[in-house]
């Protein structure tokens, strides 16, 4: 090992450190912007270095470097124009467009290397070969995966799972071919096994995401990130470089600790949740409260005395607030209301919205100081202090059936919207949440339903609200 | 087994547990802003797409090469551009009863900030 090689390790040793100070700033609020700059500034130093690396071999063809160049330039204008333009609800999906694009990258690197050592030795090639077959697998299951899952998200796929006839023995078919040209990878070098392992990958990776509901989609987006993760670290044995295998194996430790959080969240496996359980996606089903319980639905007029009255006012948004872009109008109501001396909190449940802390970061958007914004361990106390609980677009994370055992949703932690004095629920209608149980809420003598899109529900309580306090 | 390899999974194997130690602290309020941000981490795979998109020397080496380079920079200048966009909305403010000038000024940067975005 040369100067100049060892050099250029260290400098990748500098860019990891960056990534893991980076990650551990995002411990807090305070720090996370300085955490994100320290971890892009490591990026910078690793792009550099390996440029620098390039230029000093001089092997690089013109073509070579033409290529290089404007596909970094192109997909770097892409990535740009897709963060700036991107709605901070349509967060999701472009994060999971970057997981396929990760992941096809990751796939490819794999891929090529291949290509040159198989025409350049023609022979077999090694340890690498294993790290040769995870990677191409790893990648192009997320690459496909990752493109469904954000269709999905964005409505271009029905978010309700997709079960096709006879999935299950396509899927063992698919793995068995897969597995099979992989293990043949072992022994003997062929490029059409290769194209096998990609193309089984591929199809494997589409008819994996498909059956999943909408509601699961989260948890599938964050596990696909682990699973690019690992797929780079996979690419950073292929060509042998630290750098790939820090940075990959960080993300796949993140993105797999991020799963199992938002699976607890939901009391769902991951088993679960991949093998296809009751997740029947967020399509509103008609569907009635059982038994003879009474609901009592609520006016507009009627629920702004209530608020603007009170003297403790906990708002739980729930998804139907991010579908129906509320956030703003929320944060409007909200503030109305705090001119009024009334204290206003938000309880945020963990997987309120479509990923873990998604909705603190709506709100945030909407101007709601973070401070206001209380998680579930902290709000549940004060919930039998609060005059009013303002429920707009959540379900099952208010369900007192979680306490009892033997319902689908039995164990889940969930808000304690049934301990306030009253409770206001916006909702679009009685249709059940992503569990597919009557929601016991709704039959409390304390609730009253609200039933409109929440955005127009927001915006007809803070004019009722302004009509009534003048 | 070579040492080279040996070395290479030993630094995969620490850098899995790092990852799973400095993660397990994070608070629920940062979870989005995390899976974006460890999402941008791995786009250092165009460090990879480079080092490897050199050695083609055929149409379908290059054709792989430009797809590689092309994923991976969106992947990495996407994945930090949004992270910084999403961090930037996570600010304290004071209440609005006592609402202090920096406050204000706060507020202020931020609408104009969601008018640009």
């Amino acid at each position: 090992m040369n100067t100049f090689t060892t050099n250029m390790l260290l400098v990748y040793i500098l860019a990891a450190a960056c990534f893991v100070v980076g990650l551990h700033l995002m411990n807090s609020p305070a720090t996370a912007r300085r955490g994100n700059q320290v971890s892009t500034a490591g990026m910078i130093i690793a792009v550099i270095a390996t440029l620098v690396l390039l230029i000093h071999d001089g092997t690089v063809t013109a073509v070579g470097w033409t290529v290089l160049i404007v596909g970094t330039l192109l997909g770097s204008a892409v990535g740009l124009w897709s963060a700036r333009a991107v709605q901070m609800t349509a967060m999701p999906q472009l994060v999971s467009m970057f997981n396929a694009v990760g992941g096809g990258a990751a796939a490819l690197v794999a891929v090529n290397d291949y290509i040159q050592a198989e025409s350049a030795r023609g022979g077999v090639l090694g340890t690498t070969t294993v790290f040769t077959v995870l990677d191409v697998i790893i990648g192009s299951v997320t690459f496909s995966g990752s493109i469904i899952a954000a269709g999905k998200l964005q409505g271009l796929i029905t978010g309700a799972p997709v079960m096709l006839k006879g999935g299950r023995a396509v899927n063992v078919g698919l793995i068995a071919i897969t597995l099979g040209s992989a293990a043949f990878m072992l022994t003997t070098a062929s490029l059409p096994a290769l194209l096998v392992v990609v193309l089984g990958s591929l199809a494997f990776g589409v008819l994996m995401v498909l059956p999943i509901g909408g509601a699961d989609m989260p948890v599938v987006i964050s596990l696909l990130n682990s699973c690019t993760g690992i797929a780079v670290a996979m690419a950073g044995f292929v060509i042998n470089n630290w750098g790939l295998i820090v940075a990959g194996a960080l993300v796949g430790a993140s993105g797999g600790i991020l799963t199992k959080l938002m699976a607890d969240a939901m009391n769902r496996s991951l088993a679960n949740i991949i093998l296809g359980g009751f997740g029947t996606g967020d399509t509103a089903v008609a569907a009635v409260v059982s038994g003879d319980a009474q609901i009592r639905s609520i006016a507009a007029d009627d629920a702004a005395i209530q608020l603007a009255y009170a003297s403790k006012v906990i708002i739980v948004p729930g998804y139907g607030l991010a579908a129906a872009q509320a956030q703003h109008g929320v944060a409007e109501l909200a503030k109305l209301l705090e001119d009024r001396g009334i204290e206003v909190s938000y309880a945020i449940h963990p997987v309120a919205g479509r990923m873990p802390g998604h909705m603190n970061v709506l709100l945030a958007e909407a101007n709601v100081p973070y401070p206001q914004l209380k998680e579930m361990d902290e709000i549940n106390p004060e919930f039998p202090r609060a005059d009013v609980a303002l429920v707009i677009g959540a379900n099952d994370v208010t369900n007192p059936a979680a306490r009892r055992p033997g319902t689908a949703i039995s164990g889940m932690p969930i808000l304690d919207v049934d301990q306030a004095q009253s409770i206001i629920v916006v909702k679009r209608s009685m249709g059940t949440g992503y569990a597919g149980i009557d929601n016991e809420l709704y039959a409390n003598p304390k609730t009253s339903m609200y039933f409109a899109d929440a955005k127009k529900a927001v915006a007809e309580m803070t004019a009722a609200v302004k009509t009534l306090v003048g | 087994m070579s040492t080279a390899l040996v070395t290479d999974l030993t630094i995969f194997v620490l850098a899995l547990l790092v990852g799973i130690e400095v993660i397990g602290k994070v608070p629920a309020t940062l979870h989005t802003p995390l899976m974006s941000a460890s999402n941008s981490i791995h786009g250092i795979v165009l460090v990879g797409a480079l080092l490897i998109g050199v050695t083609a020397h055929t149409a379908v080496g290059y054709i792989l090469a430009f797809v590689a380079a092309f994923f991976a920079a969106a992947n990495v200048v996407g994945g930090y551009v949004v992270t910084g966009r999403m961090l930037k909305m996570f600010r304290r403010k004071a209440a609005p009863a006592a609402q202090t000038a920096p406050a204000q000024q706060a507020v202020q940067e931020q609408r104009q900030e969601s008018v640009r975005s």
